[in-house]
């Protein structure tokens, strides 16, 4: 069994200490996941587990054995974008750069658990069949991801313009 | 984090097989990683359970059968919980971050362990969770959030879990497994207040597995209400689960369940018994919430939550039994 | 009107916008009788467009490398072990479980670490970069509780943290004053930048007493941190004695001298890097992680790589100190100030000088008749605090302006009206002109584009349902500063320039802005120009701090743009169309220069160079000394206004709407501007709702070290945030722009405050304005 990482099989650790986010950063040299706690405190680690946004820092990697990883070096390279990553650099949904790569990967699992109608502490309704992608359940749904730049604003412009579904889309264009 | 050993659990028979002394259960990671960093915990062997028991199914009595290995949001986004047990699915989505919720397991959700800011200082503050009869020095310290009820001398740490808190509300029952057999556990039970001993925090058993957690049928309305210094990723303040039945203008039954203010969910035995059969009505919530509250007793720091608990309980009862949205 | 006219007249028309594409050369001083810079008034070219990070692909892709992304062969990981006492001395030091780990390479402490000097401490020194003066692991002394006792070194970082758990340290403590009302007794006056923090003008005391209508009120501010999301890192190995250092800092140069004097070494023997800074916000400066990797890199020879914990960030990486203020005003009926006293209490450690300055912004904000300022400074055994963005100002308009909100209701004037009515025409205190100071079009801007005449003047008036809705508004202010002895290199080739500068890019735009300015004042595209920065080898040095970046560089940049042009007027030879021609007659334009008042006369750099046969002309200009600040006044500001959310059951605070309205001269890139504009204002939201950095005050321990115990706004808190601005240039700095990376965090804290009095008639004093105080 491996991790695949990005598509790519990678030998699981042999030392079970070696955090996902460790074993992606130090062995795999994929340094664009980024630690800024080591704590589960602050999503800059937030990696996609067979699409599910998880921490990987939290994560021990012989756990993710047989399971499929996808990190930011995954979503979209600096000459061929992502277009969530291209609308964080419409909307300047950064500054430093350092939580981007959790934003934008915990953004783009955000995005399917909508669509797969999980709803959010915001929710009104929770038998809805929908789930409303407006700015507050985003608000609500990133907040697991810290900006201490405080790009907040452009951050959920770029998903809210990107990731909704298209009647939305056409919506939020509108307004 | 000490050396250790991994091994992943083939079904819960093996797991317990494999739960030698010193081995530990690991679920989603999320509280017992953590743990491990900071050398709080130290197993020497993880036993992973996380891929059993996973799923919620409808029990023969109308009841839900969660499985142990249920990740949170799974189970806060089942149909059925969201329909018949909102107070379940809305206390999960109060708690910690999307990602968070997608790691953690339910079985992890109810053991994970109290953030006191002197229990996770492991080098530098006194606990006697940690170390027996070491002392604790969150009594003198920082104990805005510790806990109002339930506490003692030893130890006035507050149990983090939101999900616990709902299930606590609605007779939630624990299912286990040891070497010997299966045994069933009410989840109000499962905890134990510190006494004496704040390092032994539940009934559990060494090596006994935690498979599922069973729900008997849900009152027809429930809700959770989280009151929290952050408006979101924050652990409670206070936080009240209520559920309720109500009859020809009067309470037929009610649950309500505390967090944030004692060392295990929080059942308010008290002031159900004040409110069943009784009337509706702010005087009668008030009276409730002084029932329950008439035994809290304040820390330095932390006063404020039983006036904050009182009038969460209210505004919860206020919902529950307001015209349906 | 006739043909022969209108063809004149379209003639004159395309000189004219020929000449507005051409940029003379700036003044090489900003002093009374002097010119602006050409580039404060243009309209159409590169400064103030949007332009989008020139950095942005690398960093949403995940591929811009921050100091701890550099592998290196036959790395070793370092962990700390961090003192649990005050202060005393370490009496048993056992290591011998750690080195016989697995994966441990060594094991440093007092005992084997190399011989240091003690680090400079900032601002004893042009280049001092320095948190405290203590020395770094040369004895057995304890001076604060989380100072590191050892540093353990092994092949990855999971074998090193296990490691360093089984270090045994025994400690005997010495007495620690480790609590601020044990030290109160002790109070002594504060220097700041070597200045006393005391100002007089008139007899404040008396005034007051004779005032109509007074305000007397303390209010106390915590203490903060930074809380970069970058942990603090760095990558370090000795190549050939040279130390070489991938950081994350915002004093690459400083960093550099001061390792070299505590080394030994000339500072161009340290080389340190830092092209990306995961946010900074005063934090990212030279603590003990540098100094102890690289001693631990020279003493088991091989590269380290030290990461601290989000916990070794607090134990060891200085914030801001705590502040007890009382302000006191008089006014007369009309609202008109006779008196403004700000005094108080801050605390700071014995070793080093950084007392919190919360005075500063009531030096230049009111025309009061009488001011009198005080800072009084108390020393506690901690870890030593440090600059955290606007320091002094951050929480002095927190007081300041809480009170003049106090101080409106009490007279029942409209707080932007009363502080309009106190507008000062010169400096209160020392009487200079304002360069320049817009701040009453900003209050008007700002007040429309919010709806504050919607505001209810009676507190606690408008509740929809659960929720108590206010309003309250306040003025931030940050100066204008330029530090002396910025350098730029300037390489210009056929291709284009490229700016050499010990700079630092943390997210503030500097690298983005700073390539619209270059290729502006050369005529270039933006393509054409490169900025290199974030290496001590570059010339500078310049500091990431004071919001003086952008001046810095652009005074160094104009500097060099004169040498530029005087070096290319020297080999342009006869046969060129600007032969003859002296550096002050010709301008930039379309890649090359032209006669300044005949556009037509052009050449272009490419060809410039090419006729004197030469791939590149390469020049290092120096800044001017910052005159301007001794003719001017020189102050940004802006007017705050919140709309805050109360819950009247369970008293939970949220900010609903808030709008910044700035003043900060020309704004060079309205996109990295607003973002700068609106970062600052969410940390002030931090600052005003939910941050503390607590210090159990019985060992002077920090108690909440860590990203879930001490809150920094999530999105959730953080509403969509409208800045405007004037856009009005500043004459008297270059490109007419003043620094606005720290003015947002001014003033919003107060503007929170009281929009939540507002809201619920509850005056709340005490940061943070949690939901306790308003139950």
């Amino acid at each position: 069994m491996s991790i695949v990482v990005n598509g790519m099989p990678a030998e699981v650790p042999g030392d079970p200490r070696v955090s996902l986010l460790d074993f992606l950063r130090e062995q795999l040299h994929l340094h664009g996941t980024k630690k800024g706690c080591d704590q589960g405190a602050c999503g800059a680690c937030t990696v996609l587990a067979d699409g599910e946004r998880i921490l990987s820092c939290l994560a021990l990697a012989v756990q993710y054995d047989g399971r499929s990883i996808t990190t930011i070096e995954g979503v979209g390279s600096a000459t061929d974008l992502h277009p969530l990553q291209q609308a964080f650099i419409d909307h300047d949904g950064f500054q430093c750069g350092y939580c981007t790569p959790g934003q934008i990967c915990s953004a783009i699992g955000m995005a399917d658990e909508i669509r797969r109608g999980v709803p959010s502490h915001v929710t009104d309704d929770l038998d809805a069949a929908d789930m409303p992608f407006s700015h507050e359940e985003l608000r609500e749904r990133m907040s697991g991801n810290l900006c201490r730049c405080g790009a907040h604003n452009g951050i959920i412009d770029a998903i809210a313009t990107t990731l909704a579904p298209l009647p939305e889309r056409a919506t939020e264009a509108a307004e | 984090m000490t050396p250790l050993r991994y091994a992943r659990a083939v079904d819960a028979q093996d797991a317990v097989l494999q739960a030698t002394t010193g081995a530990t259960y690991l679920g989603g990671g999320t509280n017992l990683v953590d743990l491990m960093r900071e050398t709080i915990e130290r197993p020497e062997k993880l036993v992973d359970v996380s891929g059993l028991a996973v799923g919620v199914e409808e029990t023969e009595n109308g009841g839900l059968m969660i499985g142990a290995g249920t990740r949170n949001t799974a189970i806060a986004a089942h149909p059925l919980v969201r329909q018949r047990y909102p107070v379940l699915a809305r206390a999960i989505l109060a708690g910690a971050s999307a990602q968070i919720r997608n790691m953690a397991t339910a079985g992890g959700n109810l053991l994970q362990r109290t953030r006191c800011a002197y229990f996770y200082d492991e080098s530098g503050s006194r606990c006697n969770k940690r170390q027996p009869g070491q002392g604790c020095d969150a009594l003198g310290g920082f104990n805005r959030n510790h806990a109002i009820l339930g506490a003692s001398d030893a130890c006035v740490a507050v149990h983090p879990s939101d999900m616990a808190v709902a299930l606590a509300s609605l007779d939630a029952v624990v299912h286990t497994r040891t070497s010997k057999g299966e045994r069933q556990i009410a989840l109000t039970e499962l905890h134990r207040l510190p006494g004496d001993h704040p390092d032994i925090e539940t009934v559990l058993e060494p090596g006994e597995l935690v498979t599922g957690i069973s729900l008997p049928p849900a009152l027809p309305r429930s809700t959770y209400r989280k009151v929290r210094d952050r408006s979101s990723y924050a652990f409670a303040l206070v936080s009240v689960a209520g559920a309720i039945d109500l009859a020809d203008g009067h309470i037929r039954d009610v649950r309500l369940a505390l967090g944030g203010v004692a060392p295990r969910p929080w059942r308010a035995y008290r002031a159900e018994d004040v409110l069943r059969g009784g009337p509706i009505g702010k005087v009668a919530f008030a009276a409730a919430a002084d029932a329950e509250l008439s035994h809290a007793q304040a820390l330095r720091d932390n006063g404020f939550k039983i006036e904050l608990a009182r009038r969460t309980i209210v505004a919860v009862l206020d919902e529950l039994t307001g015209d349906p949205a | 009107m006739s043909i022969a006219k209108d063809a004149k007249g379209l003639a004159q028309g395309m000189a004219q916008s020929l000449m507005a594409k051409a940029v003379a050369l700036a003044p090489d001083n900003w002093v009374p009788g002097g010119v602006p810079d050409p580039l404060i008034g243009r309209q159409h070219g590169h400064l103030g467009r949007a332009v989008s990070r020139i950095d942005g692909p690398l960093k949403v892709s995940g591929t811009a490398r921050f100091a701890a992304d550099f592998p290196m062969s036959d790395m070793v990981y370092a962990a700390i072990v961090f003192s649990t006492i005050a202060k005393g001395r370490i009496v048993r030091l056992d290591t011998v479980r750690a080195l016989a780990a697995d994966g441990v390479v060594e094991v440093m402490t007092y005992r084997n670490a190399p011989r240091l000097a003690p680090p400079p401490a900032f601002m004893s020194d042009p280049k001092a970069a320095g948190g405290d003066s203590l020395p770094v692991m040369q004895d057995d002394q304890v001076h604060w509780n989380g100072q590191p006792v050892a540093v353990v070194l092994a092949q990855t970082q999971e074998q090193a943290n296990h490691a360093a758990s089984l270090v045994d340290v025994t400690y005997e403590s010495a007495p620690a004053v480790t609590a601020f009302e044990d030290a109160r007794a002790n109070a002594r006056p504060a220097m700041f930048m070597g200045q006393p923090l005391h100002d007089e003008k008139g007899k404040a005391k008396a005034a007051l007493d004779a005032s109509a209508v007074r305000i007397d009120a303390t209010y106390r501010t915590p203490r903060h941190n930074h809380n970069a999301i970058e942990l603090h890192a760095v990558t370090v190995t000795w190549q050939d004695d040279v130390l070489r250092i991938h950081d994350a800092s915002q004093l690459v140069s400083h960093t550099a001298w001061s390792l070299g004097q505590m080394f030994g070494i000339p500072e161009d023997k340290v080389i340190v890097t830092s092209p990306y800074v995961g946010g900074g916000f005063g934090g990212k400066c030279m603590w003990q992680h540098h100094v102890l990797a690289a001693a631990a890199a020279q003493l088991c020879g091989r590269p380290v790589r030290l990461v601290l914990s989000r916990e070794g960030v607090y134990r060891l990486v200085g914030g801001r100190s705590l502040t007890e203020q009382q302000v006191s005003l008089g006014a007369d009926a009309d609202g008109r100030l006779k008196a403004l006293i700000q005094r108080g209490l801050t605390a700071k450690t014995p070793s080093n000088v950084m007392p919190e300055p919360f005075i500063l912004a009531a030096r230049s904000s009111y025309a009061a008749e009488t001011i009198e300022l005080d800072v009084h400074t108390v020393e506690l055994d901690l870890l030593a605090n440090t600059f955290m963005r606007a320091p002094g100002e951050s929480v002095g308009t927190f007081a300041l302006e809480s009170a003049m909100d106090e101080l409106a209701e009490a007279l029942n004037i409209d707080p932007i009206e009363l502080r309009i009515r106190n507008e000062p025409e010169v400096d209160p205190l020392n009487g200079l002109p304002f360069s320049s100071r817009r701040i009453v079009d900003a209050w008007r801007a700002g007040a429309q584009a919010f709806g504050w005449e919607r505001r209810s003047v009676v507190p606690a008036s408008r509740r929809e349902g659960e929720w108590l809705i206010g309003m309250g508004c306040a003025k931030g202010t940050y100066p204008y500063y330029r530090m002396p002895g910025g350098a730029a290199r300037l390489t210009l080739t056929p291709k284009g320039a490229s700016v050499g500068i010990a700079a630092h890019e943390m997210g503030m735009g500097t690298a983005t802005a700073q390539v619209q300015v270059t290729a502006e004042r050369l005529g270039l595209p933006i393509e054409a120009v490169d900025f290199e920065y974030g290496a001590s080898t570059l010339p500078g040095p310049v500091l990431a701090g004071g919001s003086q970046q952008t001046a810095a560089i652009g005074a160094a940049v104009i500097a060099a743009h004169r040498l530029l042009i005087k070096e290319l007027l020297g080999i342009i030879g006869n046969d060129s169309p600007l032969a003859g021609l002296k550096p002050d007659h010709v301008a930039c334009r379309d890649s090359g220069l032209c006669k300044r008042d005949d556009p037509e006369r052009h050449e272009t750099y490419a060809s410039i160079l090419a006729r004197a046969g030469q791939n590149s002309i390469e020049v290092v200009g120096e800044g001017p000394p910052p005159l301007e600040l001794m003719h001017w006044s020189m102050h940004s500001h802006a007017a705050m206004f919140c709309e805050a959310r109360v819950n009247a059951i369970t008293g939970e605070p949220r900010v609903s709407r808030f709008l910044g309205s700035f003043d900060c001269g020309r704004i060079l890139n309205p996109k990295t501007a607003t973002s700068q504009f609106r970062g600052g204002i969410i940390m002030g939201l931090g600052l005003a709702l939910m941050e503390e950095s607590q210090i159990d005050e019985r060992n002077g321990r920090v108690m909440n070290p860590s990203l879930s115990a001490y809150h920094v706004p999530v999105h959730m808190d953080v509403p969509e945030i409208d800045v405007i601005w004037t856009d009005i240039p500043d004459p008297h700095t270059p490109m007419g722009a003043r620094g606005i990376g720290e003015i947002g965090i001014t003033g919003t804290a107060a503007a929170v405050a009281n929009a939540i009095y507002n809201a619920t008639g509850k005056r709340v004093r005490d940061l943070p304005i949690t939901l306790d105080k308003l139950l």
